[in-house]
């Protein structure tokens, strides 16, 4: 709450800057409110003068040739559709939802960010103002670009990956949140058909439980991924580091061969690995087979054909990939452990189980509680194991959305957005996958033991 | 006499549950080495016996080179696709690496308006699917022809583009270097940049090597979205989009044991690639825990 104080008391105190400096500024400073840079080359400060005019006149000209084109039908998404002309039989392409959608986006944006260049503007307006009053030198453009190289250091660094974020990342997430609300669907696939606002019908659809709503499906799918979420961080946390136990108790030799050949499976990429394992275990695979050959089974075990043999299957096959990792971890924690904790408590005569209980796992938990809220919100989105050993099947006759009884909220996305094109939907569903991942990290958080108390192990 | 026997009974009772403790980890790896094992073996299995698809036993009968021969032919693109991916990988390694130091430096050793706020920012878009922006993401780079036939670059620059936010782990390395260093150079004129340059980067090669090899894995495993943006243009494959499509199509009964040599194929040279680099690997997945 704070926070958001402190914000609008930000901007506050920012509007009242600028009120302050176009009152007590000159004539050059209350025509650079206007045009950019105006004051900057009267005092004959050339580049930076130019630098602002030029910026200025580059959004004005983006504006005219593209951006206001798109910014004027944002609010329909365009009104008229592709369509053949009855008189000459040609077809007429009409507006493209999906692009004035982005360019719109893109010219808001644009616009947010010329705003903060004009800030800057009347910002340096002010400094050279106050500079000439006092009669001292305003930094030297080349002084400026060295800051850029020390105390300024920061903004070099992260303009690159800044830029790229912004394109690649918030634009693309702000562009997904917008298709949350329209119909943008497989009937309404731009560029040859127009789609268009239509609020929270997609979020009503999302939680209405009639025979065409999705409501059903959206919990089942939401119950099994928060099911194997818990399986897979907690089945490999305490395997891992029981093989890492294992593995680093006294009197066991060949430490280093047991460790390779457990991180040999984190070196072999998955898709390899899976899929091998997924044929392995297919009706016609191997285990079947053989199985079948010595005469313990009589048909082929459904692994991937039963609903919840396929999810057992799934959580058993996703040890063998997370066990390595957790064994290193666990490994560079554990001796870490002061000896001399366990002395003591072996003098007291615990016995090696009331010592795990008692010192390991309280260590461990203390350690790596901030991982395990970060494996856990990363297995909510593990995609590759699912998407590659069962594809999200056996298909389900009950669930809408083509979604499969193993489908995961991230793979029924991509199956949303790739196989039934229903863009909108998907959307609706990556946003209900954040929200889940921001509820769970912010309540996990606050429990952490790492977190309320930093000193407890020290 | 009560000493020594009880003494005894100690060694026995080791024996024993180091027996036991043997026995666990050598079943554990079998488990772990199994499915690798059987790649390989069915990987040299002839034409001739169930012609190339599944069958219901592990140990060829003939061994031979079939599958191989088949690969390194005209008659497939395996090594087109594997120098795509090779190309990708190499490039995304080299950005990715960079932006991850540029990032992690400035966050960790500068002080400056909107440091929690980038931060906040990261964290925040972090727990959106990444699957959500396929499509809008698509779409980006077809204005600039970076998908179908220059779909290659365009997986470059998405892998590049927004790699600064996986700061975590360097930015908690970085934070272990003390600062006295830093100031101690500061106080002899240096700049930041060339702190950043001759003091960080020299004392930072475990973390480079990890964010490195975790940058360059990576990209031998991108399906999705490189199916996605190489979309019917199967000059722009890269092998594991080749491979899935291999066991995934309907007639990968013929396929399956091209698929399996290659995946002996590109799996070998990673497995190599990163038990030479284990060490370092080992370094950052522990320290990244650690820090969280």
């Amino acid at each position: 709450m704070k926070k958001i104080a402190d914000f609008f008391k930000g901007i506050g105190n920012d509007l009242k800057e600028i009120g302050v400096t176009f009152k007590e500024g000159d004539w050059k400073t209350r025509i650079s409110f206007l045009i950019m840079g105006f004051g900057p080359l009267l005092r004959k400060y050339f580049v930076r003068g130019i630098a602002f005019l030029a910026i200025e006149v580059l959004y004005i000209y983006y504006m005219v040739v593209s951006g206001s084109k798109f910014l004027a039908k944002f609010n329909t998404l365009g009104t008229e559709g592709t369509h053949m002309d009855p008189k000459t039989f040609l077809t007429v392409y009409g507006d493209n939802s999906f692009l004035i959608l982005l360019y719109g986006l893109m010219a808001i944006l644009i616009t947010l960010l010329f705003i903060v260049v004009w800030r800057m503007n009347i910002r340096e307006n002010r400094k050279e103002e106050l500079a000439a009053k006092e009669g001292k030198a305003v930094p030297t453009v080349k002084q400026d670009l060295y800051s850029l190289l020390d105390e300024k250091f920061h903004a070099t660094l992260l303009t690159l990956p800044t830029t790229g974020i912004a394109t690649f990342m918030i634009l693309p997430i702000i562009f997904m949140i917008c298709v949350a609300f329209t119909n943008y669907d497989y009937n309404h696939q731009a560029p040859a058909k127009l789609f268009t606002w239509v609020g929270l019908e997609n979020f009503k659809n999302l939680f209405s439980f009639g025979s065409a709503g999705f409501g059903g499906t959206f919990f089942r799918v939401l119950g099994w991924t928060l099911v194997w979420a818990f399986f897979a961080t907690f089945l490999n946390y305490f395997l891992g580091m029981g093989v890492a136990i294992l593995i680093n108790k006294k009197g066991v030799k060949f430490k280093k061969l047991w460790r390779t050949i457990l991180v040999m499976s984190i070196a072999i990429p998955q898709f390899v690995s899976l899929l091998y394992v997924s044929k392995l275990f297919a009706n016609d695979g191997l285990i079947n087979s053989y199985l079948m050959k010595w005469g313990w089974i009589d048909s082929a075990i459904p692994f991937w054909t039963d609903p919840m043999l396929a999810r057992v299957t799934i959580i058993i096959i996703n040890c063998w990939i997370g066990i390595p990792y957790l064994m290193l971890i666990s490994t560079g924690i554990l001796m870490n452990i002061p000896e001399d904790l366990y002395e003591s408590a072996r003098i007291d005569g615990a016995n090696a189980w009331q010592m795990f209980r008692k010192i390991t796992l309280p260590y461990m938990l203390f350690v790596t509680g901030p991982y395990l809220l970060t494996q856990f919100t990363g297995n909510l989105n593990n995609f590759n194991v699912i998407f590659l050993l069962s594809g999200g099947g056996p298909q389900s006759m009950s669930l809408s959305g083509s979604a499969g009884s193993t489908d995961l909220l991230i793979t029924w996305l991509y199956k949303m957005t790739v196989n039934d094109t229903n863009y909108s939907m998907a959307a609706v569903i990556g946003i209900m996958v954040f929200v889940v991942t921001a509820v769970i990290s912010l309540i996990v958080y606050g429990m952490l033991p790492s977190v309320k108390d930093e000193e407890g192990f020290q | 006499m009560a000493k020594q026997k009880e003494k005894k009974l100690h060694k026995q009772h080791n024996a024993l549950s180091n027996g036991i403790a043997y026995v666990v980890l050598i079943l554990i790896s079998i488990v772990w080495l199994a499915p690798f094992v059987m790649i390989v073996l069915q990987s040299f299995r002839s034409y001739n016996e169930g012609g190339g698809g599944m069958v219901e036993y592990l140990l060829p009968k003939t061994f031979s080179l079939d599958s191989y021969k088949w690969l390194f032919s005209s008659e497939s693109q395996f090594f087109k696709w594997y120098g795509n991916t090779f190309i990708i990988a190499f490039f995304i390694t080299l950005g990715q690496t960079a932006m991850v130091l540029m990032v992690s430096y400035a966050l960790s050793r500068m002080r400056f308006k909107g440091r929690e706020l980038w931060m906040r920012v990261c964290l925040i878009l972090g727990m959106f699917p990444g699957f959500l922006t396929m499509i809008c993401l698509y779409f980006l780079l077809k204005n600039f022809g970076l998908t179908q036939a220059g779909a290659i670059p365009g997986l470059i620059l998405i892998g590049v583009a927004s790699s600064g936010m996986g700061y975590y782990v360097c930015k908690g390395f970085f934070d272990t270097i003390p600062k006295s260093l830093d100031e101690a150079a500061r106080i002899d004129g240096a700049s930041r940049a060339r702190i950043f340059f001759t003091l960080t980067i020299p004392l930072s090669k475990p973390i480079i090597i990890y964010t490195a090899l975790t940058a360059f894995m990576a990209p031998w495993c991108d399906y999705i979205f490189a199916s996605y943006v190489a979309f019917g243009y199967s000059d722009s494959y890269n092998v594991a989009v080749a491979l899935f499509r291999w066991v995934k199509t309907n007639d990968y009964q013929g396929y399956f044991t091209r698929f399996c040599a290659g995946g002996v194929l590109i799996a070998v040279p990673i497995t190599i690639l990163f038990m030479c680099l284990q060490k370092y690997y080992v370094e950052g997945v522990t320290g990244g825990a650690v820090k969280g």
